[in-house]
């Protein structure tokens, strides 16, 4: 939490003449920018814009907890965007399918930064009880960063507010001047788009599968 | 068990057909086998002289000692009765049959899954490719020598769980710390594949598309609604074809949530499919509970009998099933007509308050798991009993009534709704719909008074039919049910005796060799489970008739011709739940 | 007269959202943050704002609620741990997503097996809740838990419980589920009567 206080501006860390000491306010940009956090931190943890995008049973879940008894209003949460463009959060309500992934990871790319994804359930987490299936992705993390886990089969609503206090806290963990959508040199590719072939591709394991195949070994 | 019937029917079918119809010769098989060449004829004469005239379940069974595939049809009268079973058989290396669906559209999507999943052909089937799996897909899942990325052992309990079962995860194990696999060939020069966009799809579409004939001297446009699309109710896609705004063609693409509930539930031990079955239509694991505690104590036969206090709560469990469902299906659409958010927030109060029964009985909001083969798992704790008291009688009528005074007369709900979607009478026979689609349109066909199950007969309601077949109907139908089932739990509450609600409940569940078809009127339709038992700890073969599912094969021919802010509503009227039309 | 049953319709939302100031009023101060109004908003009666407070107030978990399982261990007089599974193996068993994997202890000196797990992992990711676990348990050692507030950061790290994560005193399952606790410490101290009688039983003949 200390990186997050606010900075004590008349203790900038490097030596000051001692004629000034307490009388001007010495600072970097940096930790001047660093005051702004918890303003604008404040801002982003209640309005933060899920994607209307459910998959499976934990949807439903998802749907009652913006309903009237667990209203993610209170939360600022209520503004279901269908479109990724317009939306902060994603949450990965349910079983992640092979034939799905592309399109998840799609959408991820169109979302703007700041972005979040959450995993709802144990399916989104890492396979659920369908791990085993022939159609079914071992958690969308392999494809997309994934901030908050929420384990359950479904998760109560309950639990998923519980989940989404989680994310507000790390939103209130973030600063301005660390993080990396203000950064300069922004990693500008998107996730690649797995592949649906023979089973599902990721571009990123191409070079292993040559390689694996020149080894002769069958994965 | 059904001896007489048995006789009565083969003599018909043998009447009609000497020698090319004999009864299945296996134990604990009830139906009739047919060699290829002569099923189109004694499908046709089914239809057009029996009176089987509804097609309900089609699905291939592998026999790999045999070599054969087996691909058995439930037929039954729209009347009312029980089923006949046919099957045909096919040899495996060249498995080709032919296609019903030119007899009965019905079967369309169920042969599109028999191929998609265990590589049967169907000659003449108007538009073969895969259904929910991708086209070029490698290999036919379901067949008993295809092994997944993941494979471990045939049939569960593994047995690296015990007792010296260090943990590990699965992908752990694979290269590619996921659950894939690639042929040798293909690893030696991944990158030279090309995705395609759906080539069969398009061509498909447009080949429909013409032989509408256009309006305008315009292009069409192809528009896919979904996979992520607010309409859909989850991850469906349309693939629509337009001319100007009407719809010249659709077709529904699906399998962006199959998650291969029938081979996981093939290595499962009979058990450990109740709780997956509650994944299928996931706002209704009541009923879908209810369906396959039905098929496999058919198959258990007089090894279990259901005390008479479970009778009641299943039947209690069920119908509060149907009104949390309807009562979700009516806000959704209402939903999708525009009417953002209101409606269904008031029907999803009275559901969370269904759903606190649910959690204080079963354990779990939605995933209840409650049914055991012959009883359910416990009984009712007495608050949770009380809240049930009150709600079936005091509350939800009220609250039904407000619903219906709400939206029923509503001018825009009339308009939007009202010759949308129309569907006739044989029609809706002929695509196999089922539950409230097929009401709406007239057909009074619920499997409650068709072919009793449980303890229906004792209770007096009615079967709610609507007769215009659109939307509307779809919505008003909808209401009906909501009174009628609870005019079953005002009369199940008041007379449920006392006693035990478990027979009993051993761990190892086994069931004697044979087939069985166990089928319940779930909120969406007729809702099957298709059971083959080889004698051992796990089925042989489970193949789910889900009602969406196959109540989406009509969905193109309620959607030609109307505008494409129509396909919204129509879809919503069918009332789709993804879990299960993909499994 | 067209409009007539868009306005009744209008009439009805109009109800309710008087309602809920009639009912915020006549409640006045009692309708939140207290178990009464909790109650009340759950019951047939519940009229106006239907919202729970989460988090600053939470729906009570009805006793069956079931969600991740955990493992269930008896305080001994001098102060000892002493779990209650035997790793006899039947949750693993019925487990459908098979998550459970169970290590059993064996003696160091004879090298035979010893009825008591010396690990015991469930994959949370895996688990589907399903309470079979709970259920066919012969020695009520593994029970279903009543804490949703999983929610973590990091699965690799969080997600597979182990037994030391799992373990919870049995006072901890009295104090959630004291109706099921009550029945089945009743069964268990009838078995150990018994138990105690035909050993009483069996050292009297041999004492003749």
């Amino acid at each position: 939490m200390t990186d997050n206080a606010i900075p004590n501006i008349n203790t900038p860390g490097y030596d000051v003449p001692a004629e000034m000491q307490g009388q001007v306010a010495v600072t970097s940009m940096d930790r001047l920018l660093k005051l702004l956090d918890p303003a604008y931190n404040w801002g982003r943890r209640n309005s933060i814009w899920p994607m209307m995008f459910g998959l499976a049973c934990c949807a439903i879940e998802m749907i009652c907890t913006a309903a009237s008894r667990y209203d993610l209003a209170r939360f600022g949460m209520e503004v279901m965007r269908a479109s990724p463009r317009q939306s902060d959060m994603m949450i990965v309500s349910g079983t992640v399918t092979k034939k799905m992934v592309p399109q998840i990871v799609r959408l991820y790319n169109q979302m703007p930064e700041p972005k979040y994804v959450i995993a709802m359930g144990a399916c989104a987490s890492g396979g659920g009880p369908f791990k085993e299936g022939y159609n079914v992705v071992s958690g969308i993390d392999r494809y997309v960063p994934v901030d908050v886990y929420i384990p359950g089969c479904p998760p109560t609503p309950q639990a998923l507010l519980h989940g989404l206090m989680k994310l507000q806290e790390k939103i209130d963990s973030q600063s301005i001047t660390r993080e990396r959508w203000y950064d300069s040199d922004v990693p500008a590719d998107a996730i690649p788009v797995p592949v649906l072939g023979p089973d599902l591709m990721d571009p990123r394991d191409f070079k292993k599968m040559k390689q694996l195949a020149k080894q002769g070994a069958k994965a | 068990m059904t001896e007489m019937t048995a006789e009565r029917k083969l003599s018909a079918l043998e009447e009609r057909f000497p020698g090319k119809v004999s009864p299945d010769a296996r134990p604990g098989y009830e139906g009739f086998t047919v060699a290829p060449k002569d099923l189109l004829e004694v499908a046709t004469a089914l239809r057009d002289e029996l009176g089987y005239d509804y097609l309900s379940s089609v699905t291939a069974v592998d026999y790999p000692e045999e070599n054969v595939f087996e691909v058995v049809y439930h037929f039954y009268k729209s009347t009312g009765g029980r089923a006949l079973v046919l099957s045909a058989q096919t040899p495996r290396n060249k498995a080709s049959l032919p296609s019903l669906t030119p007899l009965y559209p019905a079967a369309d999507f169920q042969e599109r899954e028999a191929w998609d999943l265990m590589g049967v052909k169907f000659e003449g089937h108007p538009d073969l490719r895969r259904i929910l799996m991708w086209e070029g897909f490698d290999g036919f899942p379901l067949r008993k020598d295809w092994k997944e990325a993941y494979y471990e052992e045939e049939h569960k309990p593994f047995a690296a769980r015990w007792p010296e079962g260090a943990v590990r995860r699965s992908e752990d194990l694979n290269a590619f710390s996921g659950n894939v696999a690639y042929s040798k060939e293909f690893m030696a020069q991944p990158d030279k594949y090309e995705e395609e966009a759906e080539p069969l799809l398009y061509a498909k579409l447009n080949e429909e598309a013409e032989k509408m004939g256009r309006n305008f001297e315009t292009d069409f446009v192809t528009v896919n609604m979904g996979p992520q699309h607010p309409s859909t109710h989850g991850v469906f896609r349309m693939a629509v074809m337009l001319d100007g705004e009407t719809i010249v063609a659709l077709k529904p693409v699906m399998g962006y949530l199959h998650r291969n509930h029938e081979k996981i539930g093939e290595r499962n031990t009979y058990l450990h499919n109740m709780p997956f079955t509650d994944r299928l239509d996931y706002l209704s694991s009541m009923s879908n509970n209810w369906g396959y505690a039905l098929a496999v104590e058919k198959l258990m036969g007089n090894r279990v009998s259901v005390p008479e206090r479970a009778e009641y709560i299943r039947v209690i469990m069920a119908e509060l099933t149907r009104i949390s469902n309807h009562l979700w299906a009516i806000g959704f659409l209402l939903n999708d007509l525009g009417a953002f958010f209101t409606p269904s927030l008031y029907a999803i109060e009275e559901r969370e308050l269904i759903l606190d029964i649910f959690e204080a009985t079963t354990g779990s909001r939605m995933m209840c798991n409650y049914f055991r083969f012959g009883g359910v798992a416990r009984d009712f704790p007495e608050d949770s009993w009380n809240k049930l008291k009150d709600l079936v009688n005091e509350r939800l009528p009220r609250r039904i009534d407000e619903l219906d005074v709400y939206l029923t007369n509503n001018e825009i709900v009339g308009s939007r709704t009202t010759g949308v979607g129309v569907l006739t009478p044989e029609e809706a026979i002929a695509y196999g719909m089922a539950g409230p689609v097929l009401r709406a349109s007239g057909v009074p066909y619920d499997v409650r008074r068709a072919d009793p199950y449980g303890i229906y007969e004792s209770f007096d309601f009615d079967v709610a039919v609507r007769y215009h077949g659109d939307c509307y109907d779809r919505y008003i139908i909808r209401m009906d049910e909501l009174r009628q089932s609870l005019k079953i739990l005002q009369q199940a509450v008041k007379r449920i005796p006392a006693g035990s609600v478990l027979d009993k409940n051993p761990y190892n569940v086994r069931v004697p060799a044979g087939e069985s078809y166990g089928r319940v009127e779930g909120p969406k339709g007729e809702l099957g489970f298709y059971i083959v038992s080889d004698g051992s700890a796990n089925p042989h073969r489970y193949h789910v008739r889900a009602p969406s599912f196959i109540n989406l094969t009509a969905l193109e021919k309620m959607c030609v011709g109307q505008k494409v802010a129509d396909v919204v509503v129509i879809l919503g009227s069918i009332d789709i739940v993804l879990g299960e039309v993909d499994r | 007269m067209y409009g007539k049953g868009i306005l009744t319709g209008m009439k009805v939302t109009m109800a309710r959202f008087v309602t809920t100031y009639l009912d915020d009023l006549r409640m006045l101060g009692r309708r939140y943050y207290n178990p009464a109004g909790i109650e009340y908003r759950r019951s047939k009666d519940a009229k106006g704002i239907f919202t729970v407070q989460y988090p600053e107030e939470k729906l009570p978990m009805p006793e069956e609620f079931r969600f991740v399982p955990f493992l269930i261990y008896d305080v001994m007089p001098d102060g000892s741990h002493q779990d209650r599974c035997t790793s006899c193996g039947i949750c693993a068993k019925v487990c459908p997503p098979q998550c459970i994997w169970i290590e059993q202890t064996t003696n160091p000196e004879t090298g035979r097996p010893v009825p008591e797990p010396v690990e015991f992992f469930i994959d949370i990711d895996i688990c589907m809740n399903c309470g079979y676990c709970a259920e066919y348990c012969p020695f009520d050692a593994i029970k279903m838990d009543h804490n949703y507030e999983l929610a973590s950061y990091d699965r690799h790290a969080y997600h597979i419980f182990n037994k030391e994560r799992l373990s919870q005193p049995a006072e901890y399952y009295a104090g959630i589920r004291p109706a099921n606790y009550s029945r089945e410490e009743a069964i268990r101290r009838e078995k150990e009567a018994k138990k105690a009688a035909a050993e009483a039983a069996r050292a009297a003949k041999a004492a003749e």
